[in-house]
């Protein structure tokens, strides 16, 4: 099978190159991080973060023929030869297929991905309607690979200041939650017209997202709750 | 999908000394974000009716111009819809210089001259439907 990979190392290289590889998979390969895996047991040398292999780490978020996803859980047999792989876009290349994903959890830590919630514990726990807890799914499910806000211009072009549909999604997962006390200021942080309101829902990252989750509804149910509280 | 990565040289190396300073919280934004959704229904019932009226006359000479604009309510109905454009234009406008036009000064100075622009606009609009 042919891949074309992108290649650099900044201790070595110039500038980055694309890399050509012709590997012989076995029958057992059947994830894009299985062939991976095989280039590397002739090339060392390529460096690409893995872990779970299972698509829960988020650790192997690529770009694939040109859409971002997780190698571990793309299948070989849906690919198109030569499958050109490259770095997440719009973030800084450390080396190879690894990106410096500060910038992206920056923005995570920004909206505060925690509950919030004053009000003393109770013995046991703090319980939830099944109907309450129903809200949460889709948000919950998120593993933070950063395919869908590498996917997204506007992250591309103010990653500094828009917040992104990863960490967009998990704001709303607390915005969501009826335990947590600090909606308030969590649509205080969110109103902005760089932090939100740069999404204009043209939905790559749904298309992105591994998990098929929607960070674009999550972000409409966020403007909604502003609507709310404002009208 | 645009490849945008760019590579950094001495990555890895500890760049976390500078810390990042980028000041957000302007506070506005849901208003323009609903102001553009509204504005759009305006003008997409305004273009549906305009057709509706107009399409099935066709050809139109200057006489049936004239009469179409010359009621109260056509006039009011025709400035309702370039306000509408008026406002969804500023908003569309300046969400692309903040994308694209990183120094201030450049901005600002391009964000006035299309505030003007459009005023002119709207009062040559306004001239030319009283003018019937």
């Amino acid at each position: 099978m042919k891949f074309s990979i992108y290649r650099y190392n900044p201790e070595k290289d110039e500038k980055p190159y694309m890399q050509d590889y012709d590997v012989e998979l076995q029958p057992s390969d059947r994830m894009l991080l299985d062939a991976i895996i095989r280039i590397k047991e002739t090339d060392d040398s390529l460096g690409l973060r893995k872990s779970c292999r299972e698509g829960v780490c988020g650790s192997d978020g690529m770009n694939i023929n040109g859409r971002n996803g997780l190698a571990c859980i793309t299948p070989i047999k849906d690919l198109k030869e030569p499958v050109v792989l490259r770095p997440l876009p719009g973030l800084p290349v450390i080396r190879d297929l690894i990106v410096d994903m500060t910038q992206f959890f920056k923005q995570y830590n920004s909206v505060k991905p925690y509950l919030i919630n004053d009000t003393p514990a109770p013995q046991k726990e703090r319980l939830q309607s099944p109907e309450d807890r129903e809200e949460l799914n889709g948000l919950y499910e998120c593993v933070l690979c950063a395919c869908c806000s590498t996917s997204c211009p506007s992250f591309w072009w103010n990653p500094d200041k828009f917040v992104g549909p990863a960490a967009l999604l998990q704001a709303y997962r607390f915005i969501a939650d009826t335990r947590d006390e600090a909606i308030s200021e969590r649509l205080d942080n969110l109103e902005d017209p760089y932090r939100l309101f740069r999404c204009h829902s043209i939905m790559n990252c749904v298309a992105a997202c591994p998990k098929g989750l929607n960070p674009t509804e999550a972000i409409g149910k966020i403007k909604e709750q502003m609507i709310k509280r404002m009208v | 999908m645009g490849h945008s990565g760019k590579p950094i040289p001495n990555a890895g190396s500890g760049g976390d000394a500078v810390v990042n300073r980028i000041a957000v919280g302007a506070h506005y934004g849901l208003k323009d974000w609903l102001v553009q959704r509204v504005s759009a229904i305006v003008m997409a019932v305004y273009s549906v009716g305009f057709a509706v009226c107009v399409l099935p006359r066709m050809p139109y000479g200057f006489d049936s111009w004239r009469a179409l604009f010359a009621p109260a309510w056509s006039k009011i109905a025709a400035l309702l819809f370039i306000a509408a454009l008026l406002v969804h234009a500023w908003i569309g406008v300046r969400d692309i210089f903040m994308d694209y036009i990183k120094p201030m000064g450049v901005r600002l100075t391009l964000q006035i001259g299309v505030i003007l622009a459009l005023l002119v606009y709207g009062l040559w609009a306004i001239t030319i439907l009283w003018s019937f």
